[in-house]
């Protein structure tokens, strides 16, 4: 099994999720994030999806991306590293003692306040995937009430 | 121009040359039917079950090439077409399918005879749309036959609300362009993976040509000839190729698979070099995929990027329309004369690729498929249901042209050979139409002998009746201990022990030429060898349609076989 984080520029109009994601779930793969949004053309949608697989199976749906007819581009980034990141909120527990330490470690990570109440703090951050789930792991013993995570957007590096 | 949505429509379908429109009304297609109360460029053919009008539009289509079209109506009237839109999109036919959907302030509500076509329809469609306003219905119109004709063919569906279809507007005229930024198929193959296939095919010493309904649907069975002539290599077509390649030519070495020759199986296992043709080595082909062609090189020309390497790995992709391909492919590629490989592949071949044991107390089904094919001397346009039947007609009747031969292949559609008859005798092609059905198939659209006697197509039907649902019952007996469940249709699951053959009581029901008499269809029956040739002369001497029930013996198998999931070359010869 590899993990893939694969873009897709599609027509900005109602059906052409569910026809993507039908390319997924027809196969029995469940995807890992997917994140949608219109692009600077209001006609197009980018999507990213992230999802674990075969490698040749997605390498096949890949293609079958390309066939569909609202599909414009898609772009597997199978083995470039792109310029990812994922969106983080989460309220974790806090008492008045534990409330810095943890606005510390948030620090660390690069994670800001962004409410606080009298037994527990929202914390956003923004990261790579893995970063998140790095942050994710650390705050757990604390105690974490909800989390929301955005799911990948992904973009090919520049080239230089 | 101004013009109604049910107007714009019908406009679009003799804008787009359609000749035949199959369908069936109801509630919120009105408005359309309506409109082709009027229209005398198109005929109108009136199915008796929507199934039937999708796959008789399909059948013109097989027959043609043009794309066909059928209308049905919303909630059930819609759902009635999806085996056949799935049908015509597993083998690539280019189709067009009009639904009605209720008004869209309704959409999403269980609205009567609401379902949601366009979801349900989208894994089996090539692509599907649901017009939301007028403005958009002329675009989507001609984007829908652009689509389902181009590239890989396959069926699209367009599904029209009835406020849509009773809208107006006021400065309708049909597109003259589609443009479609993400799609445009690839047609001319790359001249580097070209000149890569000539190089490879130069120096193989055992290759073989194995070539798919892809060669049918691009019109390349000319340039397919010339390589095969200029080459000498071996030929073996697929069950949706078969005509692609002409089924009496020397080099030609039958369908390979499941029920194919042996000489088009040992060939692929022995070969050093397949060229692939617009074929998709789907598992009936293939068996065992890992054992599939051990030896082999793989050149793959397929139209849709997507089949490359789907099943097999592939060495030298070429994607684009085989006719352009070949036609490059076959300026640069080096002449070859007959040597030891061909010598070995006609040696497997034999002087026929398939052969059964004849007899003259019963009546043996592959001998009826011969006599059809002596009698129509290899001309006739052959539908099939699904099952024995359809491998029968597949071994024992040879094509030697292109949609001669028109049968579900991908998904096995029963039910599929009547109404597709009627859509390729509806093109009127000067030559016989055939059904051939087993008494399983036939039953799941029996129905239409009333459309076929009321508008006086003349599809000739031959039932090859074996009183069992036939390749079902030989698994039975080849792999579950001949325990015949739920596949005699004398008692069906209703006995609990078979008696079996003669001492058997129950009446086999229907009675099929009785039954084409109440549609005041001819109808005939043979039930020893020597009535054989004499039903079929009077059945196709018919004018009009015909009926011929053939008593087959019952237990008789289909041979060769691969038993599924084995190496192709592991063959059970009965």
């Amino acid at each position: 099994m590899s993990t893939h984080t694969i873009s897709v520029l599609v027509e900005n109009h109602s059906g052409a999720l569910s026809r993507i994601a039908g390319l997924f779930s027809s196969r029995g793969y469940n995807i890992t994030s997917l994140t949608v949004a219109e692009t600077d053309d209001e006609t197009a949608s980018r999507m990213t999806i992230v999802v674990d697989g075969e490698e040749e199976i997605l390498e096949q749906i890949v293609k079958q991306l390309n066939r569909l007819i609202d599909v414009i581009k898609v772009i597997d980034f199978a083995n470039d590293v792109p310029v990812e990141r994922e969106m983080l909120l989460m309220v974790v527990d806090t008492t008045k003692s534990n409330r810095h330490e943890i606005i510390e470690l948030g620090n660390i990570f690069g994670a800001r306040v962004s409410a606080v109440a009298p037994t527990s703090i929202t914390m956003e951050m923004m990261g790579t995937r893995r970063h998140i789930e790095d942050f994710i792991m650390m705050v757990k013993p604390y105690g974490i009430k909800e989390v929301v995570r955005s799911g990948t957007i992904a973009l090919a590096q520049p080239r230089k | 121009m101004k013009k109604t949505g049910a107007q714009i429509i019908i406009d679009a379908l003799i804008q787009e040359k359609v000749k035949v429109v199959f369908g069936y009304p109801g509630g919120v297609v009105i408005p359309i039917f309506d409109v082709l109360y009027d229209t005398k460029e198109l005929e109108f053919i009136l199915t008796r079950h929507e199934q039937a009008a999708a796959h008789a539009a399909d059948g013109y289509s097989r027959a043609t090439g043009e794309v066909g079209v059928c209308i049905a109506t919303s909630g059930p009237g819609a759902t009635n077409i999806v085996t056949g839109i799935a049908t015509a999109f597993l083998d690539s036919i280019p189709m067009v399918a009009i639904t009605g959907q209720v008004a869209s302030p309704l959409l999403g509500t269980d609205a009567f005879q609401e379902a949601d076509i366009v979801g349900i329809s989208r894994p089996i469609t090539k692509h599907n749309f649901l017009v939301k306003s007028i403005e958009e219905l002329p675009t989507m119109l001609k984007q829908a036959f652009h689509i389902a004709r181009t590239g890989r063919p396959g069926p699209v569906l367009i599904d029209v609300p009835k406020d849509v279809s009773m809208a107006v507007m006021e400065n309708y005229s049909y597109p003259e362009e589609v443009a479609i930024r993400s799609y445009r198929p690839h047609l001319t193959g790359h001249m580097r993976q070209i000149k890569k296939a000539v190089a490879a095919i130069d120096n193989a010493e055992r290759p073989v040509i194995y070539a798919g309904g892809g060669i049918i649907h691009s019109g390349a069975h000319r340039e397919l000839l010339e390589l095969a002539e200029k080459t000498n290599i071996p030929v073996t077509t697929t069950l949706m190729g078969l005509g692609g390649f002409p089924g009496t030519h020397p080099l030609f070495i039958g369908m390979p698979g499941m029920h194919g020759s042996k000489a088009a199986n040992y060939s692929l296992q022995e070969c050093d070099l397949i060229i692939s043709v617009g074929a998709r080595f789907d598992d009936r082909v293939t068996g065992h995929v890992d054992k599939f062609a051990p030896k082999a090189s793989i050149i793959h020309l397929d139209i849709d990027p997507a089949a490359i390497s789907k099943i097999i790995k592939v060495d030298i992709p070429v994607v684009g329309d085989a006719k352009n391909i070949l036609t490059s492919l076959n300026k640069l590629v080096r002449k070859r004369k007959p040597d030891a490989w061909n010598d070995q592949v006609s040696e497997w071949k034999g002087e026929e690729l398939f052969t059964f044991e004849d007899s003259d107390a019963e009546i043996k089904p592959q001998a009826v498929i011969k006599k059809i094919y002596e009698i129509t001397k290899g001309e006739a346009l052959i539908a099939t249901e699904v099952g024995q039947h359809q491998m029968w007609a597949a071994q024992y009747y040879l094509f030697d042209g292109p949609r001669h031969f028109l049968t579900s292949g991908g998904l096995g559609t029963m039910g599929f050979g009547m109404p597709a008859a009627m859509g390729a005798a509806m093109t009127n092609p000067k030559k016989p139409v055939i059904d051939i059905a087993g008494d399983g198939s036939i039953q799941m659209n029996i129905q239409e002998l009333a459309t076929l006697s009321i508008n006086r197509i003349p599809v000739k039907i031959v039932i090859l009746n074996n009183e069992y649902l036939g390749m079902v019952r030989q698994w039975q007996d080849l792999f579950f201990n001949k325990r015949y469940s739920s596949t005699c249709l004398r008692g069906g699951s209703l006995c609990k022990t078979c008696v079996g053959g003669d001492k058997c009581t129950k009446a086999y029901v229907p009675d099929f030429v009785a039954l084409a008499g109440s549609y005041a269809i001819p109808g005939f029956r043979a039930t020893s060898p020597d009535q054989v040739e004499q039903t079929l002369r009077n059945g196709l001497a018919v004018d009009g349609p015909a009926l011929m029930e053939f008593m087959v013996s019952p237990e008789e198998n289909v041979f060769p076989m691969v038993p599924a999931g084995r190496p192709i070359d592991e063959i059970l010869e009965g």
